[in-house]
């Protein structure tokens, strides 16, 4: 019955408690198993060796054995105390054993056959006496260096990790780094289980480490080179948070802590849990927009680091003080912790590790880097994204909202040396525009993703209560801002007003000739009137007249007799 | 003529240096006692009277080993004459034990 790749058993691990190790193996080393370190001069071997037995010690209850075939005891200790591990202590508590077996080629002359079972001896004795199950031998490669009879040496090297198998502890091998090959007498033929490839080199004035997995069998493992540095907590390797892009996506907003921007985003401000980035030429007022963001979240009781990679502290209270933002208020409240860092003091890894512990520790809402084109000197631009990358990633994954600054060249719109534009979720460019002498300040909300917003250009004003945004005016020649745009408001009101007064004028006017009309229209009512009044008085007359005339006549030819009772008679 | 002290505890007093050997060997294996063989006819045949040769059996004494840094076995250890000289092998090759042994000068 075959097993299908879900039943067949993965091989057992054992943690071995160094930071983020034990993430990209998913467990840690191959329990009771041997593990090759390899890598040239310098590059850790020895201290991941050592970390894993005193972890091994005091984190896990696994006593262990060093057979340290190139350094005593005692420059052993003196070498880890500075990463805090006490071997003198545990070696006392019957924890630790450290053997230094000595092999010099100079005292040491072969005569015939032999075996190296002294070795074993000597080891399961050391194994023996603390009950080990964790082993480092560091590096039998000085055998092999000491001891001429390669074929002896050869056979007897498949004999020690047959034999470290069979006595179930887990082992670490070191090697130092061949010409062409991973080991100089080709350890890698008797450790097959594991293989842990170190690597470090200087790039930029600073130390870059690596660590890879070159060979885990039996175990998924993170193929890439994780970078990973040693500090005095030992060893800490960086492997990126996640895998897959699987953040949530909070639909909270929070405001910028300048209303008008707020209002160019629908109304609320940037998404939490979000990447915004600014860009901008140099003193133009990137910086400043982070200030408000963050004075804003400290105001709802959130907690920010500000991380500086171009002013000191004092620098940027002042400067954001002079512009009526009071971050110190904050600083004392322990709600802001303003952390400025030269770039050129690390390399990358450094800057990465001493960035995730000041957030592990310091649990911020928001994270603001100003600039993280400052990094560049201390590490290629591509580096510089990396490392960006992560941090960005680092962020999100505890839903904290990350804010960067970034100088770019005037015009840069599309270019960006970085390309981290395509990775944030809102873009703000900051542009400084020449015209009548002057130079002044526009924003561009150049994307938002995820909300409705303005794309309309302010005008960008650092007043001595903040940072204000205006609506800018449209001339022939294009935006007008700063004084040109007084101007045009100027001269906007100076033609309202000419207008009115025309308007006004011109009301006037025609009101005079409504009057003047109506005027002469009453005054040929008027006379209409006149005229009727006097045709009917003539005609009243007149009628009259005629009256009195006919009752005349009658009245004469009454009295002439001419008319009585009879007929009128003629004279004749 | 003074008589050293030594001479009190050595096979037979002399005035030639004296030789402090240590033979490590892991049990009785032929090869511990082939060694052992081989350094006892080595000696009688070089330093007739003038040896005296201690036997540790590492698997009786393991923590015997880390003392004069033993790794293979077996390991001929010459405390005296110092400074300490080791040899590690059967002993087969008797040129190169003398030589190891500063009896005879290497070539």
């Amino acid at each position: 019955m075959a097993l299908t790749p879900k039943e067949a058993p993965t091989l057992p691990k054992t943690p071995t408690g160094i930071e983020g190790f034990d993430q990209i193996t998913f467990g840690g080393l191959p329990k009771g198993r041997p593990t090759l370190v390899c890598g040239g001069a310098g590059c850790g071997k020895t201290l991941f060796g050592m970390e894993f037995l005193v972890r091994g010690a005091t984190q896990f209850g696994e006593p262990g054995v060093c057979v340290s075939f190139e350094e005593t005891a005692d420059d052993l200790a003196k070498n880890v105390a500075s990463l805090g591990f006490d071997l003198k202590r545990l070696q006392r508590a019957k924890k630790l054993v450290i053997d230094h077996v000595y092999v010099d080629k100079s005292e040491i002359a072969e005569t015939g056959e032999y075996d190296l079972e002294g070795l074993f001896i000597r080891l399961g004795g050391a194994i023996d006496s603390v009950k080990a199950k964790r082993v480092l031998l560091d590096t039998p490669e000085a055998l092999f260096a000491g001891l001429s009879n390669e074929g002896i040496l050869r056979s007897e090297m498949r004999r020690l990790f047959g034999w470290l198998k069979e006595k179930g502890v887990s082992a670490v091998i070191t090697g130092e780094r061949g010409e062409g090959t991973l080991t100089r007498y080709g350890l890698e033929e008797y450790v097959s289980d594991c293989v842990i490839l170190l690597d470090h080199r200087v790039r930029n004035d600073a130390v870059t480490r690596r660590l890879r997995v070159l060979k885990y069998r039996g175990s998924t493992h993170g193929t890439n080179e994780y970078p990973f540095l040693i500090d005095q907590k030992g060893i800490s390797v960086l492997p990126i948070t996640s895998v897959g892009l699987t953040h949530p996506a909070p639909q909270v907003r929070v405001s910028s802590g300048i209303p008008q921007l707020d209002a160019m985003m629908g109304g609320e401000g940037y998404y939490r849990g979000s990447s915004i980035l600014v860009t901008g030429t140099a003193g133009s007022g990137k910086s400043s927009l982070g200030a408000h963001f963050v004075d804003a979240a400290c105001r709802r009781g959130e907690r920010a680091i500000f991380f500086a990679f171009e002013e000191s502290p004092n620098q940027i209270l002042r400067n954001m003080r002079s512009i009526g933002i009071d971050l110190g208020k904050w600083v004392r409240k322990g709600l802001l912790h303003v952390e400025a860092v030269r770039p050129s003091a690390f390399g990358m890894e450094m800057h990465l590790v001493r960035m995730h512990a000041m957030l592990h520790e310091h649990e911020p809402d928001v994270v603001v880097m100003d600039p993280i084109s400052g990094l560049i000197p201390s590490g290629s631009a591509f580096d510089v994204l990396s490392l960006v990358l992560r941090i960005v990633d680092f962020i999100k994954a505890r839903g904290a909202t990350g804010f960067f600054t970034a100088l770019m060249a005037q015009d840069d719109v599309h270019a960006t040396g970085l390309s981290i534009s395509s990775l944030v979720d809102t873009w703000l460019m900051v542009r400084n525009v020449e015209a009548n002498g002057e130079r002044n300040r526009l924003l561009y909300l150049l994307k938002s993703r995820g909300m409705a917003h303005s794309n309309q250009i302010r005008e960008f004003l650092i007043t001595d209560r903040g940072v204000k945004l205006q609506d800018v005016y449209l001339g022939p020649g294009g935006v007008l801002a700063g004084s040109a745009r007084v101007a045009r408001e100027a001269e906007e009101r100076r033609e309202e007003l000419i207008r009115r007064r025309d308007e006004r004028k011109r009301e006037l006017v025609l009101r005079a000739s409504l009057a003047s009309v109506e005027a002469k229209l009453a005054a040929l009512e008027a006379e209409r009137n006149s005229y009727k009044s006097e045709l009917q008085t003539f005609v009243n007359e007149e009628g009259a007249r005629r009256k009195a005339m006919a009752s005349d006549r009658e009245e004469l030819q009454v009295s002439r007799g001419m008319r009585v009772n009879g007929p009128v008679k003629d004279r004749a | 003529m003074r008589k050293s002290a030594k001479s009190n505890a050595a096979v037979k007093p002399a005035k030639a240096p004296h030789y402090d050997l240590r033979l490590y060997v892991a049990g009785q294996t032929p090869r511990s006692l082939q060694a052992l063989s081989n350094l006892k006819r080595i000696c009688e045949e070089h330093l007739a009277g003038q040896y005296r040769i201690e036997i540790i059996d590492l698997v009786k004494k393991p923590q015997l080993a880390a003392g004069d840094q033993i790794l293979a076995i077996p390991t001929l250890v010459r405390t005296i004459p110092k400074p300490a000289r080791k040899i590690i092998g059967d002993l087969s090759n008797v040129e190169r034990v003398l030589v190891g042994l500063d009896l005879r000068p290497s070539e």
